[in-house]
């Protein structure tokens, strides 16, 4: 049907040709981009629009956000063909994960096509339930924080500790090299909302990425 | 300073295979033993499995797997173990276990023998308190696959001798290994990192985020990472990773490091892991990992 963009998107900042004619090939498929997209689907849905019953799926991009706060939730059984989404990104840096988020009676037919329209885009889709982090800021924040506390207590080198971990474990690169990457400031960010949206202290960002965080804010 | 010549590996497990496969790899005579009979002569048996697909993959010849294997003994009492110059200890991760393990090797092992410890969470001063050598002990952690990962971590006791150090690194250095030297402290720099990392995915199952495939496939994906956490924890083993849990939780009393009660559940199941067919994936090969 069609892309409706509403402010900066992170995981699509120029939706490329083949995922217009995706979406803007299928009339029962819409996608809401940017981040202000759950608001715009708020007011589309708002606005009363013909042909909203008639979609078999609507995707919302989300960032730090949860699905249930633009589709409202309801006791646990919320769920509709409306499904969040959001691109993995390193920092800045795209990944082509996919992370497509449900609720719990989102119905299967409806998640099946959105894995369908990412995977032929050349994406690699992993469904999760609707809660901070999703799956991969959950995983990785706590460890990139205990990463830099321990760098703080004199356990090793930042290069003894990403060697361990590359050899040891053959990761790619070692937390520190993979902060370098992401950005200090913005993981200090990202991992401080997901501190309060999951009353987590292991979120709370680590004193390294905090002073990155304030050096940048100087600036 | 008396380099290493001869080398014994003590418990033929998972790590004790991998360990004993890179000693005979690296040109050592190297012996193997277990108390459950038999089990020995199973690492020298797994060994040629792994050296075979090597063979058949041209990363070695026939001649070459011969040798390798000729290098490795199996031996079923103790006293086998008398005139080695260095110890690897590969048992199950309990410190009263490993005391009684060390304990009776001591009575046996010549006194210029180096004990080492392959221990991922023990305190390696504790652990060589009970040993009756502390000075001549040093933890050397081996990553899992062990015949794979070059890593190893070297952690020395407060009364570690440097002798001791230095044998037990150039013994690395010459199987063709990689050391780093870590502190004597819960995880030292892996395990610290691995166990809180493993149980956080394993939570998020627990509290219906998402499937370990798909978590798998997330973490890959983003990160780029070799194994995603759930095929690793059936690799090292659903058993394994409770006891490292139970060390590290035990030492740290960190929340992130306390085992899952899915882990739990999944060990009463008998799903283990990949040596069981099952843990979080389903498997149709037990054969070790690699070529």
């Amino acid at each position: 049907m069609t892309i409706i963009t509403a402010g900066l998107s992170r995981s699509f900042p120029q939706p490329t040709q083949e995922l217009r004619a995706r979406i803007e090939g299928d009339p029962s498929l819409m996608m809401f981009l940017g981040d202000q997209a759950g608001r715009e689907y708020g007011n589309w849905l708002r606005s009363g629009e013909k042909g909203y019953r008639d979609l078999d799926l609507v995707l919302i991009e989300l960032d730090l956000d949860c699905l249930g706060e633009h589709t409202g939730e309801a006791d646990g059984l919320e769920g509709s063909t409306v499904l969040g989404f959001a691109r993995y990104l390193l920092g800045q840096e795209p990944t082509p994960l996919i992370e497509l988020v449900r609720q719990t009676q989102s119905p299967d037919q409806a998640i099946v096509k959105a894995r369908d329209c990412f995977e032929a885009l050349g994406y690699k889709v992993a469904v999760c339930a609707d809660r901070p982090g999703r799956i991969v800021d959950r995983l990785i924040r706590p460890y990139l924080n205990a990463a830099l506390r321990r760098l703080d207590d004199g356990l090793a080198s930042a290069k003894d500790l990403d060697a361990t971990l590359r050899m040891g474990l053959g990761y790619p690169e070692g937390p520190i090299a993979l902060l370098h990457r992401m950005g200090l400031a913005d993981h200090a960010k990202r991992s401080a909302k997901l501190a309060d949206a999951l009353g987590d202290s292991d979120f709370i960002p680590a004193r390294r990425a905090q002073v990155a965080l304030l050096r940048e804010k100087e600036r | 300073m008396q380099a290493i010549q001869s080398l014994a590996v003590v418990g033929a497990g998972t790590m004790g295979t991998g360990i004993a496969i890179v000693a005979a790899r690296g040109g050592f005579k190297t012996l193997i033993f277990d108390q459950q009979p038999g089990h020995a002569q199973r690492v020298v048996d797994q060994a040629m499995a792994f050296f075979d697909r090597s063979v058949s993959r041209g990363k070695m010849t026939v001649p070459e797997r011969d040798e390798v294997i000729a290098r490795m003994h199996p031996v079923e009492h103790l006293d086998d173990l008398a005139d080695v110059d260095m110890l690897i200890e590969a048992v199950f991760e309990s410190l009263k276990v490993k005391h009684e393990v060390f304990q009776a090797l001591n009575r046996v092992c010549k006194p210029s023998c180096v004990f080492a410890s392959n221990t991922s969470t023990i305190s390696i001063t504790e652990i060589a308190g009970g040993s009756g050598r502390e000075d001549r002990f040093i933890g050397l952690h081996f990553c899992l696959p062990a015949q794979l990962m070059k890593l190893v971590e070297v952690s020395r006791g407060l009364n570690t001798s440097d002798d001791t150090f230095k044998r037990a690194w150039d013994f690395c250095e010459q199987v063709g290994q990689r050391p780093v030297q870590t502190q004597d402290t819960p995880g030292f720099i892996l395990n610290y990192f691995l166990i809180p990392f493993n149980n956080d995915a394993i939570r998020l199952v627990e509290q219906g985020v998402s499937t370990p495939a798909d978590i798998d496939m997330a973490i890959k994906t983003a990160l780029g990472y070799a194994m995603g956490p759930f095929e690793l924890l059936d690799l090292v083993g659903l058993d394994t990773q409770a006891l490292l849990c139970e060390a590290m939780h035990g030492l740290t009393h960190e929340r992130r490091a306390a085992c899952p009660p899915l882990v739990k559940r999944m060990i009463a199941a008998g799903r283990l892991g990949k040596k069981a067919g099952i843990g979080f994936h389903i498997y149709s090969d037990k054969k070790i990992f690699g070529a």
